[in-house]
């Protein structure tokens, strides 16, 4: 693997008094599939969105295919444009049609035409299953459904990396697997993914690298065969014994 | 009554309480609108602007408003909008009208603003948005879409409150009313007839203000 895509060095992050973000060193090359789990409150969801900048933090840097993270304004827009983003609440845009939403980041970062752009969203609404649902609304879609929609809208802006916030953790559970299924196959195309999740069936069958995080730390990394049978770190071991049992 | 209807310009007066009403619903909404972003941004000194603007002209009454447009304005500080008496009163009452208002549309559209979820705006940043494309195509109209029952209530106090430009001389239906009832009659049919001629106004908005809420309605 190449140059690394994504690399986050010394970030760190309060919240008031709480240190959400504990020199956080990671680096991602081109095409990896990182996963980042951890208990609840050890901060692998911000860490996933301070790296489109949806989170400041205070101090060291994150640097995303060789450029620096702008701080703000239009450079940073340009930046976010190619970090897809995946939200656990889908956050499709309410007033606009399944279509809309696909082409809305093209027609106005992108610049595309309307034509193209609406092409371009409908092979990739075909690819995650809900072209039939083109002109519907969001909330007339299932959860499994409004996310494979979100999917394809950060696919639309073809990006270089996407980040996955706990795609799954709103889904009743029939539709988890919908999802993952997406993600799999995009994990097998080749795109440079990082994903906060509790699937450990995913990061199993998708993932190269497994962070596990504690306390604003990354405590332990390796590859997923590696982490969920041998874990090093008691912090781990405790986890995966709390998770695994069942 | 047949003499009142025939010597008076009813029809007359009830089109000048429209005028003003129209130009005065797009003054605030238009400065309303812009006083409700300013009251959601993220520059202390806007928010600080829209948060005064409000308080001041949502706590004057009207009649003081008005009357200062006139004695104020034009009177003691010479700002007269026409050299035609009557078209500098009219104007008055419309900047008055739209600037008043604009303070209770500017809260409308910021509850509004308020039934749109985080997540809205960090969807559209996240797809490499703007900040003005954000609001102009994420947030702003699903804002609009969601103060709309508000917003129509305001528009309908303003058609009423457009009365109190009769105290500096605009001849709308107040002022008419005023005159008949000074040269005529007070009788209850000519009030019957004033009134009737604002449920004729307001009356049918105010159903096409709830069910446009209900059909524009943002389904979440």
């Amino acid at each position: 693997m190449g140059e690394p895509l994504v690399v986050m060095k010394d970030v760190n992050k309060h919240f008031g008094d709480l240190h959400v973000l504990r020199d956080i060193n990671l680096e991602v090359a081109s095409g990896e599939v990182v996963i980042v789990i951890g208990p609840s409150g050890s901060g692998k969801s911000t860490l996933c969105r301070t790296i489109n900048r949806l989170e400041t933090f205070e101090s060291g840097s994150i640097t995303i295919d060789g450029d620096p993270l702008p701080l703000e304004g239009k450079s940073l827009a340009r930046l976010r444009a190619d970090v897809g983003m995946v939200f656990q609440s889908f956050n499709l845009f309410a007033h606009k049609t399944i279509l809309e939403n696909v082409t809305l980041g093209p027609i106005k970062v992108r610049k595309e035409k309307k034509a193209d752009a609406e092409r371009h969203a409908m092979e990739l609404l075909e690819r995650v299953g809900v072209a039939l649902q083109a002109d519907k609304y969001p909330a007339q879609l299932s959860g499994g459904q409004q996310q494979r929609v979100a999917i394809a809208r950060s696919l639309a802006m073809r990006p270089k990396v996407m980040l996955f916030d706990e795609p799954t953790s709103a889904l009743d559970p029939e539709m988890i697997n919908e999802v993952l299924d997406v993600m799999v196959q995009l994990a097998k195309e080749g795109m440079t993914m990082v994903v906060v999740t509790h699937e450990m069936g995913f990061a199993r069958k998708a993932a190269n690298r497994v962070v596990f995080m504690a306390d604003g730390q990354i405590v332990e990394q390796a590859p997923p065969s590696d982490f969920f049978t041998n874990p090093q770190s008691d912090r781990a071991k405790d986890f995966l014994g709390k998770i695994l049992t069942h | 009554m047949g003499d009142i209807l025939s010597n008076y310009d009813i029809l007359g007066a009830f089109w000048m309480t429209i005028k003003l009403s129209v130009l005065g619903t797009v003054g605030a909404l238009v400065l309303g609108t812009v006083l409700a972003v300013m009251r959601v941004s993220p520059v202390t000194t806007l928010r600080a602007i829209g948060t005064s603007y409000v308080n001041v002209f949502r706590n004057t009454p009207l009649t003081l408003l008005m009357v200062a447009s006139i004695l104020g304005m034009t009177y003691i500080l010479g700002m007269s909008l026409s050299d035609d008496q009557q078209t500098n009163i009219f104007r008055w009452a419309v900047i008055v009208l739209s600037v008043y208002h604009a303070a209770f549309i500017c809260e409308a559209v910021r509850s509004g603003f308020n039934t749109v979820p985080v997540g809205q705006a960090e969807a559209a940043r996240s797809i490499g948005l703007s900040f003005g494309q954000s609001l102009t195509q994420v947030i702003l109209p699903q804002a609009v879409r969601g103060s709309i029952a508000p917003v129509g209530s305001t528009i309908i106090a303003l058609i009423k409150n457009s009365t109190v430009a009769s105290v500096i001389g605009v001849s709308d239906a107040a002022g008419m009313m005023a005159t008949i009832v000074e040269n005529e009659t007070g009788t209850f049919g000519v009030f019957l007839i004033f009134a009737v001629g604002f449920v004729i106004l307001t009356l049918p908005l105010g159903m096409a203000f709830t069910a446009m809420s209900r059909r524009l309605a943002v389904r979440r």
